[in-house]
């Protein structure tokens, strides 16, 4: 049985968090970063063709799924064979929340005007809508405290309260899932992917649970 | 892409707008550029997109429906902005993929309860009407829009010739089928029975503002946009405007469309711009004209029946247009 994955400090990490190596940190919050210097440059360029509206929420939307696999791959992918990566997951959790913000920003932006008034009826006459939303209010809460002062503060409750990434996760699927129109092809993808992220999970806690 | 190619354009005759050669030209640098950097071998083919041609047709008579006042959307955000789900779902596949599509033999087979069943080729098409321009909205019920300028005749022409029997109550639709050169129909994720199928009401297809559309900016239809023959009714939203036709029925019945078969709580079979009746996907009380940016979305409120109410209303009159959507 390999070992428990409780945080950054976890047992089979060589040495406290100032041992990072600080380069390749910074690479790869960079690169999580090229994602949003593409749409910058598409938008200074307005290359995005004569909708910039759809391809912005289409783009950023597709970043947030792509974050959710990544953080949720990184505990499985520490603990068969590159324990690094566990230090990485509150930097990719937080890109999830940041691609997300931008998501909702381009929402309010172009698809609403800003309005509050249409905000309501957007979350009230589009589930799919609402469930994104939903999602994003979760992510604020985990985002704030994975500030790690916070994090310490909040003990056990903690892991507790961020299991509720999967929850983001589910919504995010079912909020992708319901804008398909009549290609499946994306939604069964993240689902596949997310089932089994998943069920590694609840299989590994019941396997905990009996013991 | 430059900036200004996204603008909207003033209204100006069609034969000053830049020729289509010029356009052509500069996707062929595109391409040739693109080969030469991936050292093409000499002799292998480029998909070509097939030479338009010029249309001749009457230009629509001013301070009538036939003439949107709006600026023009510029043809090359008309023609790389599509939904044609047999090319791909993404807006820009269409104008990727649809040159694939021969259309040139073309045949359309006119059936159902007519007098005189037949056939129409695409010499027929072109030749065969009288073609006029027409200027109308476009409103998708993405809650995107456009003003596009047409080139056809009125279905109402075309269904005279097969002469309708007085049982025919409804028409019929169908697109294209072929998968060898419709990528879109191959993805095994799809959920669309193929052939893609419309339908109007024998009124609304008899009704003048109903146009068989052959050519937009004064050319040819590109394959993308439906070549060489499409449906254009201004006040429904735009998958009622079913492309690249084959076949034309007449019906007693209301016949069975695609978006309709698929998303019936979704879809209509009406499908008329309407803001007040809500989407569960997409708010109909507003739409972005496009081109539309970032910072200038170009939000405008959407009409009723996409601003042809005087002309169409009354076909629908005493009808639940929200049990009828």
């Amino acid at each position: 049985m390999p070992a428990t994955i409780d945080d950054d400090a976890a047992p089979f990490l060589p040495g406290p968090p100032t041992s990072w190596n600080p380069a390749i940190r910074v690479l790869v919050f960079l690169t999580c970063l090229v994602p949003l210097l593409l749409l910058v440059n598409a938008v200074a360029t307005n290359s995005m063709g004569p909708d910039p509206a759809e391809h912005l929420m289409h783009v950023t939307g597709e970043w947030v799924m792509r974050f959710l696999v990544l953080v949720l791959l990184a505990t499985p992918l520490a603990r068969y064979g590159w324990p690094r990566l566990a230090r990485y997951r509150r930097m990719l959790g937080l890109y999830v929340w940041f691609y997300a913000t931008l998501h909702l920003l381009v929402f309010a932006q172009v698809y609403i005007g800003w309005s509050g008034e249409q905000l309501v009826e957007e979350l009230a006459d589009r589930p799919y809508v609402l469930v994104g939303f939903v999602a994003w209010l979760i992510l604020v809460p985990l985002g704030i405290t994975s500030a790690r002062v916070i994090r310490k503060k909040m003990g056990k409750y903690w892991r507790q309260l961020h299991k509720l990434t999967y929850v983001v996760a589910i919504l995010g699927w079912l909020h992708l899932l319901w804008l398909s129109r009549s290609d499946v092809g994306d939604a069964v993808f993240y689902g596949i992917i997310f089932g089994l992220l998943l069920g590694y999970r609840v299989v590994g806690s019941l396997r905990s649970g009996l013991r | 892409m430059s900036k200004d190619d996204w603008k909207s354009v003033p209204q100006i005759a069609s034969s000053e707008i830049t020729p289509e050669s010029v356009w052509l030209n500069r996707r062929n640098l595109m391409k040739a550029a693109a080969a030469g950097a991936g050292m093409t071998a000499v002799g292998e083919t480029i998909a070509q997109p097939k030479a338009l041609k010029d249309l001749a047709f009457k230009t629509p008579a001013e301070n009538t429906s036939f003439k949107a006042t709006e600026d023009l959307t510029p043809y090359e955000a008309a023609t790389t902005y599509n939904n044609f789900y047999e090319f791909g779902t993404d807006k820009s596949d269409p104008a990727r993929y649809a040159d694939a599509m021969t259309t040139d033999p073309w045949e359309i087979t006119v059936g159902g309860l007519v007098n005189k069943p037949g056939k129409l080729h695409l010499e027929d098409i072109l030749s065969g009407f009288d073609l006029e321009e027409r200027i109308y909205r476009f409103r998708c019920v993405e809650a995107w829009s456009m003003v596009v300028p047409w080139i056809g005749f009125p279905l109402s022409k075309l269904l005279d010739r097969f002469e309708p029997k007085a049982e025919g109550k409804f028409i019929e639709f169908k697109t294209l089928y072929r998968r060898s050169e419709m990528r879109g129909t191959r993805s095994f994720t799809s959920i669309i029975d193929w052939p893609y199928r419309e339908g109007l009401r024998m009124d609304e297809a008899m009704h003048p503002l109903t146009l068989m559309t052959v050519g937009l900016y004064g050319k040819t239809l590109p394959n993308q946009s439906g070549a060489p023959l499409r449906l254009i009714v201004p006040w429904k939203y735009g998958f009622k405007n079913i492309k690249s036709i084959v076949e034309i029925n007449v019906t007693d019945r209301q016949p069975k469309t695609s978006w309709q078969d698929l998303a019936p709580q979704e879809y209509g079979f009406y499908a008329n711009v309407n803001p007040e009746v809500s989407h569960p996907r997409w708010s109909q009380a507003w739409e972005r004209r496009l081109p539309s940016s970032l910072f200038n979305p170009n939000r405008l409120r959407t009409q009723m029946f996409n601003g042809y109410a005087d002309q169409v209303a009354d076909l629908y009159q005493g009808m639940d247009l929200a049990r009828y959507y």
